[in-house]
């Protein structure tokens, strides 16, 4: 059963790493293409909201800390703050609500 | 400091978010493990390799029901084929004369933080700026295991579930401000999240798992908003 989980774990590790790093090693080239330029620069834009909402609503335990904790981040986004300061941020927002709720 | 070191420093500050929510989440995904049956090492081993959540869960989940190896490789290819089109987007924002063993290198850290923090930064992307990111962010996500692993109830709920929202906060750091100062991206955002909350609520469309959600609504909001708003994207100029 051992060696069984370490086998499952490499092919894991096989085929996450080549769905990583094939696109980086094959697209060498900066592409010309201005349809796919476009596209390229939307996508990460595109993949983050998605993934950023409605998902935060229920990575706590309760969905108002998340949507308190999200408005926190967006405003102190809007004002530019740093990365980490937005982060700690929306965490503090959790952390208090949920102390006090 | 010179110009190679600053980025790796500076990679390693704004890695610091990423390392504190991934501590939180491969936390949870420790405890997991050690209730699938998984020892600590085990456990450790597969967050090292990996490094991502959502192929790590289903593996568990695969490893429970004992399935084929070949099923194992299928689910992950389709649980994890998002990384693919951030790799595309990614090899776009590297020098082309960036050496092969940067590529190499690279491949291994692209996660949705990793990605996210990397490709939204103005300018080409020094490979030694993820280098940084991966310096906090793969011992957040390693430590992170072990400790659940080896002890669940280490912490407290709470402190988890503060740390759990500061990846998604960082994500809104990213996000926001040139959403703020370019209209047709506030539109490409708002799209998204608004699809993205369709396709979590509708019955039907939420059947979609959230893998494949994921690819879908890129290819087709970002596919549109290229057609739709061919780069008059203002990030042409620092991209050089």
């Amino acid at each position: 059963m051992n060696d069984r989980i370490y086998l499952y774990i490499l092919v894991m590790a096989i085929v996450t790493y080549a769905i990583r790093v094939l696109p980086l090693t094959l697209i060498r080239r900066d592409i010309k293409n201005s349809w796919v330029r476009s596209f390229l620069f939307y996508v990460p834009y595109v993949t983050l909201s998605v993934m950023t909402f409605p998902a935060i609503l229920t990575a706590t335990r309760s969905i108002w800390s998340a949507a308190a904790a999200l408005a926190a981040a967006a405003v102190m986004a809007y004002r530019g703050k740093t990365l980490i300061f937005v982060s700690l941020t929306a965490c503090g927002v959790v952390y208090i609500m949920e102390f006090l709720l | 400091m010179n110009e190679r070191k600053s980025q790796y420093f500076n990679g390693i500050k704004n890695g610091i978010p990423i390392g504190l929510g991934y501590f939180a989440v491969s936390f949870t995904f420790g405890i997991m493990a050690a209730n699938t049956g998984l020892t600590p090492w085990q456990a450790i081993v597969m967050s090292l390799t990996n490094l991502t959540s959502a192929g790590q869960f289903a593996g568990l989940g695969i490893i429970k029901t004992g399935a084929s190896l070949g099923e194992m490789a299928l689910a992950q290819f389709v649980i994890n084929l998002r990384y693919s089109l951030m790799s595309c987007s990614l090899s776009q924002k590297l020098k082309e004369e960036t050496p092969f063993y940067h590529r190499l290198l690279l491949g291994y850290g692209v996660t949705d933080e990793v990605f996210g923090v990397s490709v939204c930064k103005p300018g080409k992307l020094d490979p030694r700026y993820c280098y940084g990111l991966l310096s906090t962010a793969v011992p957040g996500w390693t430590l992170g295991t072990a400790f659940g692993a080896v002890s669940g109830s280490l912490l407290p709920d709470r402190l988890l579930s503060a740390l759990s929202v500061g990846l998604y906060g960082m994500f809104v750091a990213i996000i926001v401000p040139p959403a703020r100062d370019n209209r047709t991206l506030a539109w490409v955002v708002a799209a998204s999240m608004i699809l993205s909350l369709l396709f979590s609520w509708l019955p039907g469309l939420r059947m979609i798992s959230s893998g494949i959600r994921l690819i879908l609504l890129t290819v087709v909001i970002a596919g549109a908003a290229a057609f739709l708003f061919p780069f008059p994207v203002k990030e042409e100029d620092s991209y050089e």
